[in-house]
């Protein structure tokens, strides 16, 4: 899958090979203007996002949009004072804790499902991604129900489980086919040189499938991250996370484009960054694991 | 798996290592057994607990009579509910607005990651940077994307699509509330494109290019080329990636929240949206359990397709890779 590995295309013998001045010459095709405008076009929205939080509001609301100003952070500063930071800490607790979580039960049920077979694997993999395939608003009127019955109403506890189940399903499937990469005359070898199986699996298999553990994490902090729907049924003001806390921009005061940019670009920031440094892990992991 | 155990073998370690994971384990003592069944169990239990007891309340509370706002006035009705949810004209249109939402917007999002994968199929100057700027808008918090493109974007006076289309002489058009549901599309394929495109880039990278070489040497155009080499082996790239957009899109929340809230009335709610209104705005949750019910059935329908869509290709058809 790797995206490098192909950038060279491979020259055959029969070919004509092509000078290095060719090769070149190719890379400036009027194509590769066309994938930069698309690529900027693309980009241009959360580009203008970013823009718009350093301006004053005065400068956000202008015809024809101002493209130069003096940039501010007097936006950041007012967000921060919002309470934007209770929201922020509240999503990052309930992602790393999730994820945490995930991969503590994830990691040994890919384990169990790849190297050591177990009968009706197959059932349970269906089981494990049909839970994604059903639609979370059958579920939330219930959920909302026992949430509340159990007392964990506006508690970020109840959003770690919810997250757990949400994204456990994925992590078992792509953490499956990192396992079945391992390969298996590896183990026998360790088993030969008679290494029990706990030592195996620390000494052998987890350094092989680390990457894929990392990928793993990757996929649940962004879909944790983002994760709107349970949160905005089942939070309030105490454990309310990054997206909900966006929502108090539209329906509160009114609309202040500039400050809303502001706390969107802290809220998108994160999840940016971290999708950008591991994007070549993004394609696996958002195709569980299906492709390598 | 039995498709991959069927063929003929060729012996090698490969064979080793797929006989071994596919040996049944019939043979194995019941303690060992359990030994290799013990990490699965908690991940099991917990998504059983998690998953499928609330689904149980939903079908339980779906023959309820249960409004919220009239206490008391809860009481089994059977299937009443259903009756009326098939009868309620507004669940029809919005069931089709889901289904529009969901095609369009795979089938806008996966024709247009074709193209880009295809032009970030060749190498150039910046190839990396244009790849890193295309897959953003995937990264963006959903809810803040949505923000972004009600606000900044679609607003008829300060919005930037306005601006851009001034010069073709288009109005002040209120773009989110006369074209809402459009305006979810747009917003939701901006997000979903670029998801397509390192999909469907990712496929295009794993062809065998020597074939294309020697396609080329022998003279083949390139569209009969892409036609008939590199679109087939896309093919189970381009289907995992419908399915697995379906499967998010099915969901679709945030974006109708935050944009249109479902209006102007109906106009651009889909199912997941209408069901929350019914059961968090209307307190209706006999009703809302109805429907909630309802679309998982279809769900179900359409997922076994789906699924069987991709087991088919992605272990049933190896050597097409």
């Amino acid at each position: 899958m790797s995206t490098d590995t192909a950038a060279a295309p491979v020259e055959s013998a029969p070919a004509a090979p092509e000078t290095k001045r060719a090769r070149k010459h190719r890379k400036f095709s009027p194509w590769s203007v066309v994938a930069w405008i698309v690529a900027l076009g693309f980009f241009f929205p959360v580009a203008w996002m970013v823009l718009t939080a350093f301006k004053q509001e005065g400068d956000a609301y202008t015809t024809p949009p101002k493209l130069f100003f003096t940039p501010t952070l007097d936006q950041f500063k007012a967000v921060l004072d919002s309470g934007i930071g209770t929201a922020l800490l509240n999503s990052a607790f309930a992602t790393a804790v999730s994820t945490i979580v995930v991969l503590v039960l994830g990691v040994p049920a890919a384990f169990a499902l790849s190297l050591r077979p177990v009968r009706k694997t197959k059932d349970a993999l269906f089981f494990f991604i049909s839970t994604k395939m059903l639609p979370i608003v059958a579920a939330i009127i219930p959920l909302y129900v026992i949430v509340n019955d159990i007392g964990l109403l506006d508690n970020i506890w109840a959003l770690i489980i919810l997250y757990t189940a949400m994204n456990l399903p994925i992590a078992v499937w792509m953490m499956r086919s990192f396992f079945l990469e391992v390969p298996g005359e590896i183990l026998e070898a360790a088993s030969m040189d008679g290494a029990s199986l706990w030592t195996s699996v620390r000494e052998v298999i987890l350094p092989l499938v680390s990457p894929g553990i990392a990928a793993t994490a990757l996929i649940c902090v962004i879909f944790s991250w983002n994760e709107f729907f349970f949160a905005v049924n089942l939070t309030a003001v105490q454990a309310q996370t990054i997206p909900v806390f966006l929502v108090g921009f539209i329906t509160g005061e009114g609309l202040y484009w500039a400050r809303l940019s502001a706390a969107a670009t802290l809220a998108a920031l994160p999840v940016i960054l971290a999708g950008w440094v591991a994007q070549n892990k993004l394609v696996r992991g958002l195709s569980f694991g299906a492709i390598k | 798996m039995t498709t991959i155990a069927e063929k003929p073998t060729s012996g090698g370690t490969a064979d080793r290592v797929r006989e071994l994971r596919e040996a049944k384990d019939d043979s194995v003592s019941r303690a060992e057994g359990w030994r290799r069944r013990g990490p699965l169990l908690p991940a099991l239990i917990f998504m059983i607990v998690v998953t499928q007891i609330p689904f149980l309340f939903t079908l339980y509370y779906s023959t309820q009579s249960w409004n919220l706002v009239r206490p008391g006035s809860r009481s089994f009705v059977g299937l009443q509910n259903y009756v009326d949810v098939f009868q309620d004209s507004q669940f029809r249109e919005v069931a089709v607005n889901t289904v529009i939402l969901i095609v369009g917007t795979v089938l806008i999002s996966v024709v247009l990651g074709l193209l880009l994968a295809l032009l970030l199929d060749r190498a150039f100057l910046g190839r990396g940077i244009v790849r890193t700027l295309l897959i953003t808008p995937f990264l963006v918090t959903p809810v803040a994307g949505a923000l972004l493109w009600k606000t900044t974007m679609f607003d008829p006076v300060f919005g930037i699509v306005n601006f851009v289309l001034s010069p073709f002489g288009v109005g002040q058009v209120d773009w989110v509330s006369k074209f809402p549901l459009a305006s979810v599309m747009v917003s939701l394929v901006w997000q979903w494109t670029p998801f397509m495109m390192l999909l469907i880039l990712a496929g295009l990278q794993s062809m065998p290019r020597d074939i294309l070489e020697a396609a080329r040497v022998d003279g083949a155009k390139p569209f009969a080329m892409f036609r008939e080499l590199t679109l087939p082996h896309l093919r189970r790239f381009i289907e995992l990636g419908a399915v697995l957009g379906a499967i998010y899109l099915i969901n679709t929340f945030d974006a109708i929240y935050m944009m249109t809230q479902g209006g102007p009335g109906t106009a651009s709610a889909n199912l997941p949206f209408y069901i929350y209104q019914r059961a968090f705005l209307g307190f209706d949750i006999g009703q809302a359990a109805a429907m909630g019910v309802i679309v998982v059935i279809a769900t179900i329908v359409v997922a076994t397709l789906a699924l069987r869509l991709i087991f088919k290709s992605f272990t049933g058809n190896e050597e097409a890779a």
